[in-house]
């Protein structure tokens, strides 16, 4: 299993253990992966892009573990250098389950701000810096994050983001459940058109009448 | 004695070229041969809809080639692709804002029922919010499949009581 020590680069040494000592080798599969706590995020970041030259900022993502884990949320970085063609995994566990927030890294790349903007829309995750944290998929206004464990798939009842059009339309966000679809393939001895890929459960669209 | 009651009737001597018809069937006629489209492209059936105002397969033969980005100037909105819900108030505002007589083709499986969407952001068709006059199944559709909507959308415009709806208005 990869760790810090096996890669036998410079960045890698003593060094920076003995100045970050909070740090610690995060199981993974293929690159070096470091858990850093949350408040360190920015400033070890900063000495990765800075002194070890993983200058760019590959991926900005976040983990929802469950509702009640503990720690629940955890946001994850990939860091790429461009000269070494090498990459390292920087974790953070959000310290707080149920308000979980971390530091902006929007300072170092400016490429972080519309990932972070993503996390917060679908984890909830707040990235306390941010130079303007709003909901970059769904809209403004909406009141779930549709990545959390505990949302379903086919999403919850909700008003559309316009009131007049919802007036005038009498249209709501409705729940759309998969009901055995549409890429559910059966299989057995079946015909081909009951192999089709398709909503094998129609009662849903019977139920619900258009307007 | 029995004369021809030419005079009595239309002399195209006298009057010149003149056609008589129904009023229902000079203005769908007009209505039929030029709907301007406007093309709300949202995902990749707007390829196929562009695929059929270029030359191969060329809208303009049934008179709807003339592509308006402005809803004041369009008469029938092609709505092709996945409508989620954040596009959805955008695209009934847009419909509001087109000029009555207005028709509405949703173009693909996404716009006729949310297609292969079945999730928390895509809106289940778009005739939850609009009049939809034409559906084309498929995924995308094929572009002979958006002119046989616009033939489709022709032949009911032609059966419309225009006259009654323009006057009593």
């Amino acid at each position: 299993m990869p760790n810090a020590d096996h890669l036998g680069l410079k960045w890698a040494a003593a060094d920076l253990k003995a100045r970050f000592p909070q740090i610690v080798d995060r199981p993974s599969l293929d690159h070096p992966a470091l858990n850093v706590p949350a408040v360190d995020v920015p400033a070890f970041l900063k000495v990765l892009k800075e002194e070890a030259g993983f200058d760019m900022l590959a991926d900005l993502t976040a983990i929802d573990w469950a509702e009640g884990a503990s720690p629940r949320f955890t946001v994850v970085y990939h860091l790429y250098s461009t000269a070494r063609h090498d990459y390292v995994r920087v974790a953070a566990n959000c310290p707080d389950d149920s308000a979980p927030a971390v530091p902006s890294v929007t300072a170092l790349w400016p490429g972080a701000n519309w990932h972070e903007r993503e996390a917060y829309d679908m984890f909830g995750i707040r990235f306390e810096g941010h130079p303007d944290l709003r909901r970059i998929l769904m809209w403004d206004g909406y009141p779930h994050h549709p990545l959390r464990k505990e949302f379903p798939l086919a999403g919850i009842e909700t008003e559309l983001p316009d009131a007049d059009i919802a007036a005038e339309t009498g249209a709501k966000v409705k729940p759309a459940p998969v009901m055995g679809g549409p890429f559910v393939a059966s299989t057995g001895r079946i015909n081909l058109t009951d192999a089709e890929p398709g909503a094998k459960d129609e009662s849903w669209t019977e139920r619900n009448e258009k307007p | 004695m029995v004369s021809a009651n030419t005079d009595l009737t239309y002399n195209s001597k006298i009057e010149g070229d003149v056609v008589v018809s129904r009023a229902d069937a000079v203005i769908n006629w007009i209505r039929t041969n030029s709907m301007w489209p406007m093309p709300m492209g949202l995902a990749c059936c707007a390829i196929e809809l562009m695929a059929v105002a270029a030359s191969r397969f060329d809208i303009s033969r049934f008179g709807a080639e003339v592509m308006r980005f402005s809803p004041r100037q369009s008469d029938v909105m092609i709505v092709s692709g996945t409508v989620t819900y954040k596009m959805a108030t955008a695209v009934r505002r847009i419909y509001d804002q087109m000029a009555a007589p207005k028709w509405v083709i949703a173009m693909g499986a996404c716009a006729s029922t949310g297609g292969m969407y079945r999730s928390y952001a895509v809106l289940q068709g778009v005739d939850r919010i609009l009049p939809v006059d034409v559906y084309i199944s498929g995924c995308p559709p094929r572009p002979e499949a958006l002119l046989d909507a616009v033939i489709k959308l022709q032949e009911k415009v032609k059966r419309e009581p225009s006259a009654r709806r323009l006057f009593s208005a």
